[in-house]
């Protein structure tokens, strides 16, 4: 077994509307796959379908390689937190997990380190519902880590987190995937996924856009250039050069980005300098993971 | 199953639900109890109308038991109740695909639930109990009631088989509630179908239509804690309790399985 998640033609219609269509793609084993697309892209419902808590119409897949059509076989090596926590909020923290364990038949000791892996050590006793939106959010973190996954499936988890909860969810994820398990995130916090993500699976209207290395997908992209001169009045002038030259160029914030890699630097410096224009900067960029994103959703 | 029912249990203990209603059941039981042995002789007494209570029934050994069968229905609504919002709040609360991913052997669930809230039931029965015969027992020499039939071999088989009958009841009409839990997965929809029904809508139905009395489902329940009455016998109200609920919850168990979870 190569694969953690692996899907061929996964479909779910509902009624007429389609949720997912043909989607195909893998999750190699231990790696962090960064799961992507805009709202009701189809993602949650790929989830739920991989954790058997919707049948799909049509397709295959398996997960731990066991097929999804019997989850039982599989989800005792896996964590999942589903679109936000949910808990009884008249229990506290520590009940819910206690809850959760009992039903898992995992160890009850586990509750009280899992509630200090997730910095809620201290409010373990309080009752759910006076939690906070990121307490809420470390509580469902715990509960997708009883049972020691082999493979953690999260939807969302730094919904609700400060700059530095969110920190530390990276980091969670970076150690689990040190330690070999296989991590199926999906976010819509791009630049994170970007430092995590190793693969990358992209949705838009049920289908899949990209299935692969994040590392591929952008430098699938064009690098840009960045030239801005050093007076204003040039830059339409400028742009204008340019375009004449076959570059592809748009005008944003004072600056002309042109579609272009390194290597094209010196001569659009030098086209510049003959249309009398001084650049007072010229730098070269890879579009980001986000810049990728709504360039191929069209967001 | 067995974590199931642990994990249950974990939620059904909590103080606010578990004392609350106990609380609640010891109190009714006792106020009854008490009206019972108060209003003795008085054609206004928490009997049927028409037939009076007086010191010469409750002497024998069915004076034991008299409290605890009379507050049975009103166990029965309360089991209702939290058999209801046990089953649906898991789909508001949106802690069901928790549930099932980790338990996803959906009738596991289902059994380990039901075998839960049966020891919850079997723990408001026996609060029942206690208190009724308590308060029957203190309210005896006020009463000029006489106990010593009360504690013959024949009171002790009489108090099991009421014990037997009432928990059935009871049991009836939280299936009911679960079943309707199942069924509206809105632990308010299912409470306020299942109370409005048995509080009311039979109670209109059997009294313009008395005919319809031995075929509506809370009757039955009811006339099984009574352990039967003159116009319907306690077999059919078993029988016909024991075909509606088994029937009923065949078709949400099947719903329960085959339904995606999406919320």
């Amino acid at each position: 077994m190569t694969t953690a998640i692996s899907v061929q033609d996964l479909t779910k219609v509902y009624g007429e509307r389609s949720a997912l269509s043909h989607a195909s793609f893998e999750v190699p084993l231990g790696s962090v796959c960064g799961f992507v697309g805009p709202n009701g892209s189809g993602k949650t419902t790929t989830i739920r379908m991989l954790l058997g808590l919707i049948t799909p119409t049509g397709g295959t897949g398996t997960v731990l390689g066991e097929s999804i059509t019997h989850p039982e076989k599989y989800l005792p090596n896996v964590g999942a937190m589903i679109e936000g926590p949910a808990f009884y909020p008249a229990l506290s923290g520590a009940e819910n997990l206690r809850v959760l364990a009992s039903l898992g038949g995992f160890p009850q000791e586990r509750v009280e380190i899992l509630l200090e892996k997730v910095g809620l050590e201290d409010r373990g006793q309080s009752k759910f519902k006076t939690y906070s939106l990121g307490m809420k959010q470390r509580l469902g973190i715990a509960a997708a880590l009883l049972p020691q996954p082999r493979l953690l499936v999260l939807d969302e988890p730094t919904n609700g987190l400060d700059p530095s909860g969110i920190q530390e969810v990276r980091n969670l994820i970076k150690e689990l995937a040190a330690d070999g398990t296989s991590v199926f995130v999906s976010s819509h916090l791009l630049s994170e996924l970007e430092m995590i993500a190793e693969h990358l699976v992209m949705l838009r209207e049920g289908k899949v856009l990209f299935a692969g290395r994040t590392q591929d997908l952008l430098r699938s992209q064009s690098a840009i250039l960045l030239a801005k001169p050093e007076f204003a009045v040039d830059l339409n002038k400028f742009a204008t050069v340019l375009q004449n030259s076959g570059f592809k160029v748009t005008v944003e914030n004072g600056v002309v980005n042109i579609v272009a890699d390194a290597d094209s630097a010196a001569k659009v410096n030098r086209m510049a300098f003959e249309s009398g224009i001084t650049l007072s900067s010229l730098v070269a960029t890879q579009p980001t993971l986000e810049e990728t994103f709504f360039e191929m959703t069209g967001e | 199953m067995l974590n199931v029912t642990r994990a249950e249990l974990r939620k059904l203990r909590r103080p606010t639900l578990l004392y609350s209603t106990i609380l609640v059941v010891m109190l009714l039981t006792g106020l009854f109890t008490t009206i019972i042995f108060l209003r003795i002789g008085s054609a206004h007494g928490p009997n049927r109308r028409g037939d009076m209570i007086d010191a010469s029934i409750l002497s024998q050994p069915q004076g034991l038991v008299y409290g605890f069968k009379i507050v049975a229905f009103f166990l029965g609504i309360t089991a209702l109740c939290v058999f209801a919002s046990q089953t649906a709040q898991e789909y508001t609360l949106g802690t069901l695909r928790n549930l099932l991913v980790r338990q996803p052997a959906r009738m596991k669930i289902l059994a380990g639930k039901y075998l839960s809230m049966t020891i919850f039931a079997i723990v408001l029965v026996l609060a029942d109990a206690l208190v009724a015969i308590g308060v029957s027992f203190a309210l005896a020499g006020h009463a000029k009631v006489s106990t010593s039939t009360w504690i013959t071999s024949a009171a002790l088989v009489l108090f099991g088989k009421t014990f037997v009958n009432v928990l059935l009841a009871t049991m009836a009409y939280g299936t009911l509630g679960m079943i309707l839990g199942l069924l509206f997965r809105s632990p308010i929809s299912a409470i306020a179908t299942g109370v409005i029904w048995s509080l009311i809508l039979e109670n209109i139905l059997s009294a313009v239509v008395s005919s319809t009395s031995k075929w509506l489902p809370g009757q039955n329940f009811s006339n099984i804690a009574q352990g039967g009455a003159p116009e319907v016998s306690y077999h059919w109200s078993l029988i016909l309790s024991l075909i509606y609920l088994t029937g009923a919850f065949a078709i949400v168990a099947i719903l329960f399985k085959r339904r995606d979870v999406a919320n």
